[in-house]
């Protein structure tokens, strides 16, 4: 796997791809940002607040990263593709994280509203990331519909159990002509080394940093841990196996006596 | 004339325009990291001057806040 990670044909020196939803503030979330050394967090749209103190705009523009508007929030086709032209407008950019979500309890997405507004946002222009479950047919039709990427679940939004369903997630990366970012469910680094190891291009992450008790450090760890398993995925695992395979050689143990075996070993094994 | 800015009622003076609420609610001139709805109607920013509200008008202004 090359270090790079290109999404629409930009270049990305980090696969992971921080959201900034649950940090208890705009100090924090900098110092995160800085220990992540993503290249591009996710915002959401909300209405104005004249009271409220300093922008996350300004803490993205310092640290250099590019803003990723997502469709938080939005239940049907019709509000995200309005939600996607005012993130347009807001933040100039046309790339979309597209949320449409369907149900208030688990959060996971409504497909058959999810791919009516990939296919508009497509048709305008708009650079789209979708959110989606993981079942692999909806992957391949939010592909086939010209979406720049796919981002399947891991495990629903902020629930931190990490990559329930692996076979799926192999099976959307097998047929994949786009890159295949994990998006939610992880709860720690080595969820996140485990979608990379998959073969996952990049990881969405906010609540398993910004709710960890020390955020600055989880995004640190969930940094190495993204290179970590890009490297190990690209390194080749060895397969696994029932039964131990002796790494050291059998050819040359020496014989100290003759029955040396205890009782109730059929062979003498060498670790 | 009233009207709905984010879910309150609202005075503004007749024939305000989008960009004098945008003003009024504080934002900056450029208001980067803003966007306004009219009755579920995007207003593109280059039309904020030229845009005048209506009596009854349904606004809604974003911006960014923090979110996954």
């Amino acid at each position: 796997m090359d270090d790079a990670l290109i999404i629409a044909g930009r270049r990305f020196g980090s696969r992971l791809i921080l959201g900034t939803g649950g940090f208890t503030n705009h100090e924090i979330l900098a110092r995160a940002l800085a220990a992540s050394e993503t290249e591009m967090c996710t915002v959401a749209l909300r209405r104005l607040d004249p009271g409220a103190r300093g922008s996350i705009l300004d803490v993205l523009d310092r640290a250099g990263v590019a803003v990723l508007p997502n469709t938080a929030g939005c239940f049907t086709a019709r509000d995200a593709v309005t939600t996607a032209h005012l993130a347009r407008e807001a933040f100039g950019t046309s790339w979309i994280k597209l949320e449409v979500i369907g149900d208030d309890r688990t959060l996971l997405p409504d497909a058959v509203e999810l791919l009516a507004a990939a296919e508009t946002l497509v048709d305008e222009d708009f650079v789209v990331l979708p959110y989606t479950t993981d079942d692999p047919v909806l992957a391949r039709r939010l592909e086939d519909v010209g979406c720049a990427a796919v981002m399947p679940l891991g495990s629903p939004i902020g629930s931190g159990m990490g990559i329930c369903n692996p076979y799926n997630l192999s099976i959307i990366l097998e047929r994949a002509g786009v890159p295949v970012v994990l998006d939610a469910g992880v709860g720690t680094a080595s969820d996140a080394a485990l979608a990379l190891e998959l073969g996952c291009d990049a990881v969405l992450c906010a609540s398993a940093i910004s709710r960890a008790q020390d955020p600055v450090a989880m995004a640190r760890a969930v940094n190495l841990a993204v290179q970590a398993g890009a490297l190990a995925g690209g390194a080749g695992r060895i397969p696994r196996r029932r039964y131990a395979e002796a790494s050291t050689p059998e050819a040359g143990t020496p014989v100290f006596a003759p029955a040396s075996t205890p009782a109730g070993n059929p062979a003498q094994a060498s670790a | 004339m009233r009207l709905m800015v984010n879910g309150q009622e609202r005075a503004l003076p007749d024939g305000a325009t989008v960009q004098a609420l945008v003003c009024e609610l504080g934002m900056a001139e450029g208001g980067r990291g803003v966007a306004v709805a009219v009755d579920g109607e995007v207003v593109p920013r280059s039309q904020w001057p030229e845009s005048a509200l209506r009596p009854g008008a349904r606004v809604e202004v974003l911006t960014a806040v923090q979110g996954g």
